[in-house]
């Protein structure tokens, strides 16, 4: 077990106001659309409008004369520029099946939204009005929209080089499943749908490519998570030798890990690039975007649980389907999996079984957003205990508490083979159920049945259990993931006294640089603000394996931390000599080295470095300079947790439901920023209420994309969101010296079981025990209908009818 | 969310924009806060070719007390209807209806003239004006012409507007009775799935209805009921008489029909209290 430092620090801990914020804020930020360069030309995508057909032909003869264009491109036309297709990075299985996915689609498209041609030209006005009179003729085919539809013998094949529409079947059983589950006085099964949800990133995607051909080298500038990744698979993809690519994401605005990926337009950037030797330039439209970005979720589960008489539980059994949709993006396969150790979540059982089946639609592909797995895993697990306790008529709360894991504070191995690093699931609990006051809540709750208020009140519980920072690589490499776990820093001390931290991770939001200053401030006993921390750029950090999944604090951070120690040490050996004393003799506290006994003596790692860098007076042996990498290759996740607590107020009349208290109650292990903890938790929770009563991606039959726009993709606003109660505890992790867990998803996480819980709780005297997310008003409003015996038709979209369409689909609330 | 290209011409007065209007025909669109057209126009589901810009005319900016009705400037923005002391004291359903429109953002450029303009069946105001019998005045080059609510909304984004129309005035009576609008919408920033807006008048309730059919709409059946002497729950089960909702995302037509009910008895409830 890493020991963790208690030492008060001058900067950790504490809510430093984050270095990003004034550029941010005031307009200065650079972002992709704000790159811009002489001689550019822009490029601009024809999309297919069907989600499956054949391409009989694609002819560009029109809009190669328009204005400005400078040329048009199929992709037949650009078939020799590929050197493979668009990567997939995680096969989860050995058998599993992988389709070519090319950057422009040759003969067939497969969804709406597929990439059909390319158009240059020297506005983005041409090349969007060229792209209009590329005449495509289509073959329309069968679509398949539905995973149960898809996988049905017989069904239209998405890939004709495949046998079926299924992709991959995962499966982990431990302990006597099936003995368990027959046996058991009580099982529970339901079934739970994760809706398709569009990541809606606040800055669309974008991509820059600066050829210097003479040099055969190519900048790519790209709105993206992963510059790292993507420059290693662009050279794979694109066929240009790697150390001829260098990947820069500049100032990027959110990804949600809709930019973890390595998409198609970046691939064509740098082969127009390439073909035409000047700049090019596309950014992506929002409504293209709904099309073109991976999209999230989209699951259905099977749960099932397995207790005693008295709600104890034996045994979890989760069977899922997930839709890959067309194709697999980088880690499409492997989201499902990354919820698959946590079906049992903070409870004990004695077996456990998960499998998923990966299925092709003609959809947009699906791959990580916010939470990838684990919120899939946790709703399933916190949906399924509510059940269970309904069936043992045990309040939920008491039956979380029978079944909760006991403390630990050494990593302890649970039933998947999993070692949680520390956790305490009853205090986070305790805490939440004294900020949430629950005993008042259920008096009202009551208070309001008893009386038949049309406006019932709901209460519900999430205690949640997450992984972060993905590592050690050995254990990626066993679930056949194609990269590494770690990540890498750099730390150089300027013979001036600052310092320049280079960080392996690539920021979108998150404030790393902040939080990356804090921690080396204190390790090197600097000011915060004599800290550059520089990222996104493989020519400045080329070493790094940038930022997704809660892992750059656990992971990134840490590196930077043992960067700082291999600085201190080797500072301490310059000291040492150069105040004539051994190094034993030297105490460091806070950038200080002093004499043990004449603290007079001393020498702070400012003066070291100066020293080191006149190299006037080195000790025997040590090189001048000072400047250390550590690369950081944990050995186990992180385990954050927590206890969530929600009330909903539900209209019965209109099935209008409103989240009226909100308490979270956290565990990330130590905090670095306690302002940036609350501000990832309170976006966290804000997504995962989106995702429980608003948001949706909806298809019609024809693979058509219904909610095509922010007019009708439901993101909240501040208006529809309660006040965010939060508080923490803290339980260190024992995978890292800094005791740090990850915080980027645990309210997302966290949030969408407890709101629908609580609806579900709110609605249980009308004899309704389910409601699939997004709990909207008409979803709300169906359930009470069939409960009290109303005939309730199918929610079918009438498209024809007046008022949908356009009338529903511009901006919102748009009255002129 | 590029539009196709167009030419731009700033109105300098209304009658410039008639002439304008004249001069181009359907090709020409006119353009006050563009929180409707210019979306359609980025989803190039309209290409006008020329927009003719009535945004600066300051002059049809206003509201004030006429006899016995409101006149309200059609490019006043909805903030500015939103916050009228005159209005709220004599013809509260506009200014509250006003307020509940978008985001503030929105209200601070989209224009009640705009709203009524487009004929967009899940806008709010429209409605009101159908419950009001609130009149329009139409300038053309032939002059001025006045037309009612009840005249005005012809179908799904069409009304009585000409291509060489300007709408330059509302008019609305001074209410002396209860009032209530009803919106109902999953987001605050959303158009009404469905509303509904019932006003007490000449001794009784006319009540009309917002995105349950082609054009705003008054409940016949529920104003019917009221004065043969139903209470308002059971006129409310009149509500979905003669309706046509759409359905979409946001609600099928089954469920905007339940809701037009239990909206009405609200808003009666609230309008005759």
């Amino acid at each position: 077990m890493a020991q963790v430092a208690e030492k008060a620090q001058k900067y950790v801990g504490g809510g430093v106001l984050r270095k990003e914020d004034p550029e941010l804020l005031t307009g200065r930020a650079q972002y992709i659309d704000d790159i811009s360069m002489p001689g550019m030309l822009w490029i601009a995508i024809v999309r297919s409008p069907l989600a499956h057909a054949t391409i009989n032909s694609v002819d560009t003869s029109q809009a190669s004369g328009m204005p400005g264009v400078k040329g048009v491109y199929s992709g037949a036309d650009l078939a020799g520029e590929w050197a493979d297709g668009l990567p997939c990075a995680w096969p989860v299985t050995e058998d599993i099946k992988l389709p070519k996915h090319w950057p422009v689609a040759k003969d067939k498209v497969r969804h709406a939204g597929d990439p059909v041609a390319v158009v240059v030209a020297e506005t983005r006005a041409q090349a969007v009005d060229a792209t209009e009179a590329v005449e495509v003729d289509y073959e329309p085919l069968d679509v398949v929209v539905d995973m149960e539809a898809a996988l049905a013998p017989g069904a239209t094949k998405v890939h004709d080089d495949f046998d079926d529409n299924s992709c991959y079947v995962w499966n982990l059983d431990v302990g006597d499943v099936d003995d368990v589950f027959n046996n058991a006085p009580v099982v529970v099964k339901e079934r739970y749908r994760h809706p398709r949800l569009i990541p809606n990133a606040i800055e669309p995607r974008g991509v820059v490519c600066q050829p210097n051909i003479p040099q055969g080298e190519f900048i790519v500038y790209s709105a993206t998570q992963v510059p790292h990744i993507l420059k290693t698979m662009l050279a794979l993809t694109v066929g240009v030798a790697e150390q001829k690519v260098r990947v820069i994401a500049p100032d990027v605005g959110g990804g949600f890990g809709s930019k973890l990926n390595v998409y198609a337009e970046e691939a064509i950037c740098l082969a127009i690039g390439r073909k035409l030797g000047v700049p090019v330039k596309w950014i992506e439209e929002r409504s293209e975007g709904y099309l073109a970005t991976i999209h999230g979720r989209d699951v259905v589960q099977d749960m099932e649980v397995a207790a005693d008489e008295n709600g104890k539980v034996t045994g979890f059994r989760a069977n899922l389907h997930a839709d890959m949709g067309a194709y697999l993006q980088l880690v499409t396969p492997g989201i499902p999996i990354l919820g698959a150790f946590l079906y049992h979540g903070v409870y004990d059982c004695q077996a456990y079984s998960f499998t998923c089946t990966g299925v092709f639609t003609n959809k947009t592909p699906t791959d990580a957003y916010r939470g990838a797995g684990r919120p899939e895993a946790t709703y399933a697990v916190e949906r399924i205990m509510d059940a269970l306790a309904r069936k043992v008529g045990k309040d939920p709360v008491e039956l979380r508490r029978l079944n909760f894991l006991e403390p630990f504070d050494e990593a302890r191995e649970v039933i998947t083979g999993l070692s949680f690093d520390s956790g305490n699931y009853g205090v986070s609990l305790d805490k939440a159920l004294e900020n949430f006051g629950y005993d008042d809540m259920r008096a009202e709750q009551k208070r309001r049945r008893d009386s038949g208020d049309a406006k019932q009140l709901g209460i519900g519980v999430s205690t949640y259990i997450e992984m972060c920072g993905l590592a050690p690589s050995q254990v990626l490499a066993s679930l056949r993931y194609a990269a590494g776990g770690w990540d890498a820093a750099t730390i150089r001390c300027h013979p001036t006294g600052k310092v320049t931290a280079i960080t392996g991770t690539a920021p979108h939001g998150q404030g790393h640089v902040t939080s990356w200053s804090q921690i080396v401030a204190d390790e090197l006993g600097v000011p915060f603000e004599d800290v550059e921390v520089l990222h996104g750029d493989t020519a400045i950090s080329p070493l790094g394996m940038d930022t997704y999944g809660s892992r750059s604090l656990s992971v990134g951070g840490v590196a930077l931390h043992y960067a700082a120690r291999k600085i201190v040490t080797k500072a301490k050996t310059i000291a040492a000599h150069e105040l004539e004393v051994a190094e034993e003799d030297l105490e460091y506290d806070s950038g200080t080295f002093s004499v043990k006994g004449a603290p007079d003596k001393s020498k702070t790692v400012a003066e070291v470095a100066f020293s080191a860098w006149t190299a006037h007076n080195l000790p025997e042996g040590t090189e001048p300079g000072l400047e250390e990498t550590h690369v950081f290759d944990p050995p186990n996740f992180t385990f954050p947790s927590g206890a969530h607590l929600c009330a909903v107020e539900v209209d019965t009349e209109t099935g209008l439901t409103r989240v009226v208290k909100y308490v979270a109650v956290d565990d990330c292990g130590k905090i670095i920023n306690s302002a940036i903890v609350e501000g990832q938790v309170h976006g966290g929770i804000a997504q995962g209420i989106a995702e429980a009563m608003y948001e949706e991606a909806v298809y019609d039959d024809n693979g058509v994309l219904m909610t095509s726009s922010m007019a009708n993709y439901r993101v909240p606003s501040a208006a529809e969101l309660p006040n965010f109660e939060t508080d923490r505890t803290e339980t260190p992790s024992t995978t890292n010296p800094l005791g740090v867990k990850g915080i980027g998803e645990a309210g997302t996480i966290a949030s969408p079981p407890a709101v629908v819980n609580a609806t579900i709780d709110a609605l249980a005297p009308f004899g309704i025990d389910h409601i699939d997310k997004p709990v909207t008003p008409e979803r709300v409003w169906a359930a009470l209908q069939n409960a009290g015996g109303g005939s309730v038709e199918g929610r079918g979209t009438d498209t024809t009818a007046a008022g949908s369409g356009v009338g529903s689909a511009d901006t919102p609330g748009g009255d002129a | 969310m590029i539009p196709a290209e167009f030419e731009y011409e700033l109105a300098e007065s209304g009658d410039h924009a008639l002439e304008l209007l004249n001069q181009h025909g359907d090709d020409a669109k006119l353009l006050a806060g563009g929180h409707s057209l210019l979306p359609m126009m980025k989803l190039r589901l309209a290409t006008p070719s020329l927009l003719v810009d009535v945004g600066r005319l300051h002059d049809l900016s206003y509201v004030r007390e006429d006899g016995d009705a409101i006149a309200i400037g059609a490019l006043t923005c909805h903030e500015d209807v939103k916050d009228s002391d005159i209005l709220e004291q004599h013809c509260g359903i506009v200014s509250h209806t006003a307020g509940e429109i978008g985001d503030p953002q929105v209200r601070h450029f989209g224009t009640i003239g705009g709203s009524i303009a487009h004929g967009d069946p899940a806008s709010d105001l429209p409605t009101v004006m159908m419950a009001l019998d609130a009149q329009f005045v139409v300038r053309s080059s032939g002059g001025d012409r006045t037309l009612g609510a009840g005249d005005f909304f012809t179908g799904l984004f069409e009304t009585a507007l000409g291509p060489a129309d300007l709408l330059t005035e509302i008019r609305v009576p001074k209410l002396t009775g209860g009032w209530s609008y009803q919106k109902f919408h999953h987001r605050a920033q959303d158009w009404a799935i469905v509303g509904v807006a019932a006003v007490q008048r000449n001794g009784g309730a006319s009540v009309a209805l917002t995105n349950m059919n082609e054009v705003p709409m008054r409940a016949t059946g529920v104003e019917e009921a009221l004065s043969g002497g139903s209470d308002a729950a059971n006129a409310a089960n009149e509500a979905a008489q003669n309706t046509s909702p759409p359905s979409d995302p946001f609600g099928s037509a089954d469920y905007r029909r339940d809701l037009a009910k239990v909206l009405t008895r609200r808003a009666l409830e609230e309008a005759m209290s």
